[in-house]
């Protein structure tokens, strides 16, 4: 039995002594004059190790401060005073500004052109062909020429979509990894919505995985957002918009998207 | 695979633009005749007037109109065109339709029964819908929050914005003609007097100032005693003031409405009992002043010395606008839509008392009903001079409210609201009539035109539109604006929309 323990048992067995915690507070609270006897006194190699031990101390307690700090700044947010100019019956509204912290936010990056082609996602992993089709070896003629392939990733068909005859059906789309809607998260507001997917724009690995609809890291798809209410200069709604894939929907069985703002 | 069709061939398309070529809509209606019986929809009862038998093929409403118009003795000259409703329909019908198309092919009245058909006086005059912006005047510097026309013309317009001044505007030309600086914070109300003499503008400063509009100075100093924001302006009626002396209410966050004697730049009093942000203020033509605040209540208090009447109480959450019946008239006093102004103050006075009583006259006794919109996604009308409890409570918005108004003839009412919907009801009963659905973004604002047949509304998803009220439909779409739109005024000539928000300008819309 290691040390602790039968000190554990005795406790238990006995019980603690009547003025431990008395002693406990006053260890506690001397604790303070003791840390600064040591480091007044320490000299040499021990005083280097107690200050670099202190330093580091001190930055963890900073850090706790601050988060304490904003963590009490939350809680008594919403009483703050409008700084734009809004008419008198939208003062004392505080819920409905994060709507509006989205048009703007898109305007301005729409008037950066630098920031059309930019993606969250630049770059992704390549995948083989080994590894995106599975060879399908059944009959015959398929097994004889092997011919036909399976696509071991998830993908998007369009909702009109009937399989060809299956002399003609080169590629197997499994029903099971079929992908109707995707999570998305607008990045400026930091809220997810479930919402159905139009289409794929683009798979960055290959084109041909673009025209079959293939979801991976890094894929370009267009979701449906007409339920978020958004509008065009034109006063248009906006029903359309590209959305990255930014999990690996093979590996986690749900499709993560980040809104293209 | 859907099959495709061939073309049509050579003869069938010549045979389908013959058709439409050679139209034969008279013929369409058999001989046969119908009983009518008018109804006048504000009291249900049909009066002196006869039931008539009326060829099929010559009741068209034109000549239902005629017809009613001459059955009262109403010649050439002050004939009114009216709106025939048949049943529960919120539908009139159409002026080029009749009654055979429109009630017997569709079945819904034999030609062997008497029917009744509800009819509603309009406008004599007529507005014609905007379709065009006719100007997009920058100037000022910030979002602008509050736009109003002059009563005496829409070629003056005046606007209250973030950047602390307010503006006026010569509409004719898209230009500016006065910026009025005095202001320490937005502006966040503006309001002409009556007679179009004097504009009131109140902002996030807690002052209230009167401004000469045609020579653009300050009348007077900035009127102090709000310890907070002003949220809106209301001047006394034409025929109330005391000559020269015209009074304006102002309501205030601070829980207060304070009465200012606008020439002399004093306080006369304030009306203090609400317990919370005082929403808006209007000041009715008998007398009365009537408050809506955050803490649920409408006050109605007496003009004259300042005392409270009455607390309307029945809303469950911020109360957060008000309107009254007679809204139109009291704000153009005298000036109606023919542009004369009679000449004496005596006739001016009579006028503007003789336009009141007219619009506020129900079945011969003065009537100003209140309608009041709500945060609990409710509205609830009011007769406050005969009664405290409500006509009716109007439900079916699925959101807060933001803004009531009632048509300048009174029949008619419009709420807009956060759920993106407009609606309209009746304003006699509080009948549900329409959901106006187009806009995308909460609905900030909606304003009448002068003859009551034409509704605006702005919102935030940046348009305006323009609804029929016959119909119910969306008759123009407005974008043009880059932000949303925060503010919106139809003149009351009719001839301009004006509107603006946070993109900054101004914009006047035209037919």
């Amino acid at each position: 039995m290691p040390q602790n323990e039968y000190m554990e048992r005795w406790t238990k067995q006995h019980g603690k002594r009547f003025d431990y915690e008395e002693r406990k507070r006053k260890r506690i609270a001397r604790e303070g004059h003791a840390a600064s006897e040591r480091a007044q006194n320490l000299r040499g190699l021990r005083a280097k190790l107690h200050q670099e031990k202190r330093r580091k101390e001190k930055i963890q307690i900073k850090k706790q401060i601050r988060a304490r700090e904003e963590k009490s700044v939350k809680t008594s947010e919403p009483a703050e005073p409008a700084t734009e100019a809004l008419p008198s019956y939208l003062l004392d509204r505080s819920n409905e500004r994060n709507a509006k912290a989205l048009s703007s936010a898109i305007k301005q990056k729409r008037n950066e052109k630098a920031a059309r082609f930019s993606v969250p996602l630049p770059k992704v992993k390549g995948i083989s062909e080994e590894e995106m089709f599975s060879v399908v070896k059944t009959g015959k003629k398929t097994h004889k020429k092997s011919w036909k392939r399976m696509i071991t990733k998830p993908t998007f068909v369009g909702p009109g979509f009937t399989r060809r005859p299956v002399k003609f059906e080169r590629f197997i789309r499994p029903m099971g990894l079929r992908y109707k809607k995707a999570n998305v998260t607008h990045p400026e507001l930091g809220v997810t919505v479930q919402l159905p997917i139009i289409s794929v724009k683009k798979n960055p690995q290959n084109p041909l995985y673009t025209q079959l609809g293939v979801l991976t890291k890094g894929t370009v798809i267009e979701v449906n957002v007409s339920e978020l209410g958004l509008v065009t200069a034109g006063g248009k709604v906006v029903w359309g918009r590209y959305a990255q894939v930014t999990n690996n929907p093979e590996n986690d069985g749900c499709l993560n998207a980040v809104l293209l703002v | 695979m859907a099959t495709q069709f061939p073309p049509p061939s050579k003869r069938q398309k010549r045979e389908a633009i013959e058709a439409t070529r050679t139209q034969a809509p008279a013929a369409s209606i058999p001989d046969g005749s119908i009983r009518i019986r008018f109804v006048d929809q504000s009291t249900g009862q049909s009066g002196t007037l006869p039931v008539l038998t009326v060829p099929l093929s010559q009741a068209t409403t034109s000549n239902l109109n005629l017809l009613l118009n001459s059955l009262k003795d109403q010649a050439d000259d002050d004939s009114i065109p009216y709106r025939f409703y048949h049943g529960e329909s919120p539908e009139a019908l159409g002026d080029k339709e009749d009654v055979y198309n429109a009630l017997v092919k569709p079945g819904r009245v034999t030609a062997e029964e008497e029917v009744v058909l509800q009819y509603a006086p309009q406008a004599v005059f007529r507005v014609k819908a905007v379709s065009r912006c006719a100007a997009a005047v920058s100037g000022h510097g910030d979002n602008i929050l509050a736009v109003q026309f002059s009563p005496r013309t829409s070629s003056r317009m005046a606007s209250g914005s973030g950047d602390k001044t307010v503006r006026i505007w010569d509409c004719d030309t898209g230009t500016p003609a006065h910026t009025l600086k005095g202001h320490t914070r937005w502006v966040l109300a503006v309001s002409y007097s009556p007679d179009g003499g004097l504009l009131a503008s109140g902002g996030y400063d807690n002052e209230v100032r009167i401004w000469d509009p045609e020579a653009g100075k300050q009348i007077g100093g900035p009127l102090k005693g709000h310890t907070n924001f002003i949220t809106s302006l209301s001047w006394e009626p034409y025929h109330l003031q005391q000559q020269g002396r015209p009074r304006v209410a102002s309501s205030s966050k601070d829980g207060t409405v304070r009465v200012w004697d606008a020439v002399g730049g004093r306080i006369e009093y304030a009306l203090s009992g609400h317990k919370g942000n005082v929403t808006c203020v209007k000041w009715g033509g008998t007398g009365r002043i009537y408050t809506s605040s955050h803490d649920k209540t409408i006050k109605v208090w007496n003009a004259q010395d300042g005392t409270l009447v009455h607390t309307l109480s029945g809303h469950a959450h911020w109360v957060n606008h008000l309107a009254l019946s007679t809204d139109f008239v009291l704000r153009t006093s005298y000036h109606d839509h023919t542009g004369k102004i009679p000449p004496t103050p005596e006739e001016k006075l009579s006028k503007a008392k003789s336009r009141f009583e007219r619009a506020a006259t129900l079945n011969g006794e003065i009537v100003e009903r209140l309608a009041t919109a709500s945060e609990d996604c409710t509205l609830f009308l009011w007769t406050p001079l005969s009664s405290t409890k409500p006509v009716t409570r109007m439900t079916g918005h699925q959101k807060q409210i933001n803004q009531v108004c009632f048509s300048p003839d009174g029949t008619l009412l419009a709420s807009a609201a956060w759920d993106t919907h407009v609606k309209l009801w009746s304003a006699r009963d509080g009948k549900f009539l329409f959901t106006l659905r187009a806009h995308v973004g909460p609905v900030y604002m909606a304003s009448f035109s002068a003859d009551s047949r034409l509704l605006a509304s702005c919102s935030k998803d940046t348009t305006l539109k323009v609804w029929d009220m016959r119909t119910g439909k969306l008759k123009q779409d407005l974008p043009g604006h880059q932000d949303q739109v925060f503010a919106l005024d139809w003149s009351p000539d009719g001839e301009r929309v004006g509107s603006g928000g946070a993109d900054k300008q101004v914009r006047i819309w035209r037919n």
